[in-house]
């Protein structure tokens, strides 16, 4: 097995250098080489950790244990990714504040921003789920991952896209698609890596010993399914040639518009929301140790937001060439989506109840609630902001920022590191975290530091808008584009502070987690115990 | 009609009807008599195979309560 691994992943390095040798444009050179010198890595780290006296383990016993050893990669490739992708967000945030940042042609804030939103989301959000999917089909359906080694290609693979992604941007390949932005090779390696997990997920489904699928489970399915779906369709595109970076999408004009929004929200929808809502739905009631508040809601909850989800798109394209019954079928299912977000939040709240003296005692739970918050507020926020009066004022202006960052930083960012937490102790046989101050630490880290982000793109968003549309008494605008420009200057700065606040929180969260896995413990007073008792 | 009409027509009638109803049905059958009691033993599946995969012999004998911990 070893041996055919490693004989394959040769092949492909030879493969790859001769795509290098042959590209026809540097950036295409430049991946092709990446992928023959980490595949010939691989084969020679595969052939020399091979067990030439074959002494694997029986797949009796085998099956007798959970696979955990890719979830533990999983969980230090988050934990990489983030502290990665926040850094990168830190510094694009200066840039806006300072455009002398700006460092010509790698690093301008055109390449930077695609490499920021990329790494937080795909990177450190899709390691997040990949790690804590494999983790909880395993753990509510009883059964070991499916696959043989199968789930090690996902996570490799995962981890490709990411860095042929990641280089890409730097070198200026991109499809200028937001959040579809690697080209077509980059694109089809996913798809194989995707289809895998998706093989892997539902394997282990097939070969559970629990009956019932526990409902965490149909979000991360609906997750799978749902990107394989939108990343096929919106990246359908005709390369220029076999071996060169350049493609051209099949759709054109008002199709191709609609079609990437109808997968940039439904990226909204089913990566950031379905798969993190999977994550709330299993280790909120662990935290808690607690059953979900009403598994009955959470059934509705699921359907409800299935069902409405996939309609909501055209909101991105309020006032454009989109017919107008697209435009308001998308606002009307927006609004819609009121109902299942704010049922869902109620679940993961009230799942607490009877155990709300937790949040004094267990900055994790806080972590896991704070994201639930921060789940109802966004989710309040998007659909008002998808009204079309409001999104009249709205729409091109930071307060879109703000609110992705309420969602992502808040709700994603928050749910993500609450799991980790949980995870890591018991991945790694701890008897618990380094230390539970530094989480708390963390907690108020990076709330005040979403609370700065949010509140000032809110004032500069607004003041934006109204900036644009200000008309004088003759009918003239009343502000050229660079004033509105040189107005948010302050608010900058203070979104700059913000991410640095956050990024220090998930600085502290890495220490921890290092800190943890090397089998530390600090000693420190338990969290909550000072309070005296009332006379 | 040309197809875009012919197809949206048909998607803004009986697919909406469609899809409504077999929405209106999950709530319906959500709420069938006798659920609750198999809702409640299922939200109890997190806490069942904490540490290790459900052996093959014993079935499954933890279908209520609390099983390995």
């Amino acid at each position: 097995m070893a041996m055919a691994q490693g004989g394959g992943l040769f092949l492909i390095a030879l493969l790859a250098l001769m795509g290098s040798v042959k590209a026809h444009d540097t950036q295409f050179a430049v991946h092709m080489a990446i992928v023959a010198v980490l595949a010939l890595v691989g084969a020679g780290w595969r052939l020399k950790t091979m067990d030439v006296r074959a002494r694997d383990i029986p797949l009796r016993e085998r099956e007798a244990s959970y696979m955990d050893d890719v979830i533990r990669a999983g969980a230090i490739a988050t934990m990489f990714w983030a502290v990665i992708g926040l850094t990168v967000g830190v510094f694009i945030a200066f840039q806006l504040a300072y455009p002398d940042l700006n460092v010509e042609p790698w690093f301008n804030f055109n390449r930077m921003r695609p490499l920021h939103t990329s790494a937080v989301i795909f990177a450190f959000g899709g390691n997040a789920l990949i790690c804590t999917s494999f983790y909880v089909v395993q753990r509510t359906t009883g059964a070991r991952l499916f696959g043989g080694a199968l789930p090690w290609f996902v996570f490799w693979g995962y981890q490709l896209f990411i860095v042929l992604a990641a280089t890409g941007y730097l070198l200026g390949v991109t499809q200028s698609k937001e959040y579809a932005e690697p080209e077509w090779y980059i694109d089809l390696l996913l798809t194989v890596v995707w289809v895998a997990y998706l093989v892997v997920f539902l394997g282990t489904l097939a070969k559970r010993k629990e009956p019932h699928i526990y409902v965490a489970n149909w979000f991360y399915l609906s997750f799978i399914v749902t990107i394989a779906m939108l990343h096929v369709v919106n990246n359908l595109a005709m390369p220029v040639s076999w071996l060169g970076s350049k493609s051209y999408p099949i759709f054109s004009g008002v199709q191709d518009a609609l079609t990437q929004w109808w997968y940039g929200h439904n990226a909204v929808g089913f990566f950031l929301t379905a798969g993190f809502l999977g994550m709330m739905y299993y280790f909120i009631p662990k935290q808690a140790e607690r059953p979900v508040y009403s598994y009955r809601l959470s059934i509705i909850h699921f359907w409800s937001l299935i069902f409405l989800y996939i309609w909501a798109g055209p909101h991105h394209l309020h006032y454009t060439a989109l017919p107008d019954w697209a435009q308001t079928l998308g606002m009307v299912f927006s609004i819609m989506l009121w109902m299942p977000s704010w049922g869902g939040m109620i679940n993961g709240l009230m799942t607490l109840s009877g155990a709300w003296d937790k949040l004094r005692t267990d900055p994790i739970i806080r972590m896991m609630v704070i994201a639930v918050a921060f789940y109802g507020m966004s989710t309040f926020e998007g659909p008002m902001m998808s009204i079309k009066a409001v999104n009249s004022l709205s729409h091109y202006t930071d307060w879109t920022i703000g609110h992705v960052h309420s969602g992502a930083l808040g709700w994603v960012g928050m749910i993500s590191f609450g799991a980790v937490y949980f995870l890591v102790p018991r991945l790694w046989h701890r008897q618990r975290l380094y230390s539970l101050r530094l989480v708390s630490w963390h907690f108020w880290l990076a709330t005040i530091g979403i609370v700065l982000y949010a509140a000032s793109m809110w004032v500069s968003g607004i003041m934006q808008g109204l900036m644009w549309r200000e008309y004088n008494a003759e009918g003239f605008l009343v502000y050229s584009f660079v004033e509105t420009v040189a107005a948010m200057h302050p608010y900058y700065i203070i979104r700059g502070l913000g991410g640095v606040l956050y990024l220090t929180g998930a600085v502290i969260m890495a220490f921890n987690i290092y800190k943890t896995i090397r089998g530390d413990i600090r000693q420190e007073k338990p969290m909550g115990a000072a309070v005296e008792p009332a006379e | 009609m040309s197809t875009y009409d012919t197809l949206r027509h048909f998607a803004d009638s009986w697919g909406l009807l469609f899809l409504f109803l077999v929405f209106l049905t999950v709530l319906v059958w959500v709420f069938r008599p006798g659920s609750k009691r198999v809702y409640r033993d299922q939200a109890d599946i997190p806490f069942k195979h904490e540490d290790r995969p459900a052996a093959d012999d014993r079935g499954h004998e933890n279908r209520h309560g609390r099983g390995d911990k």
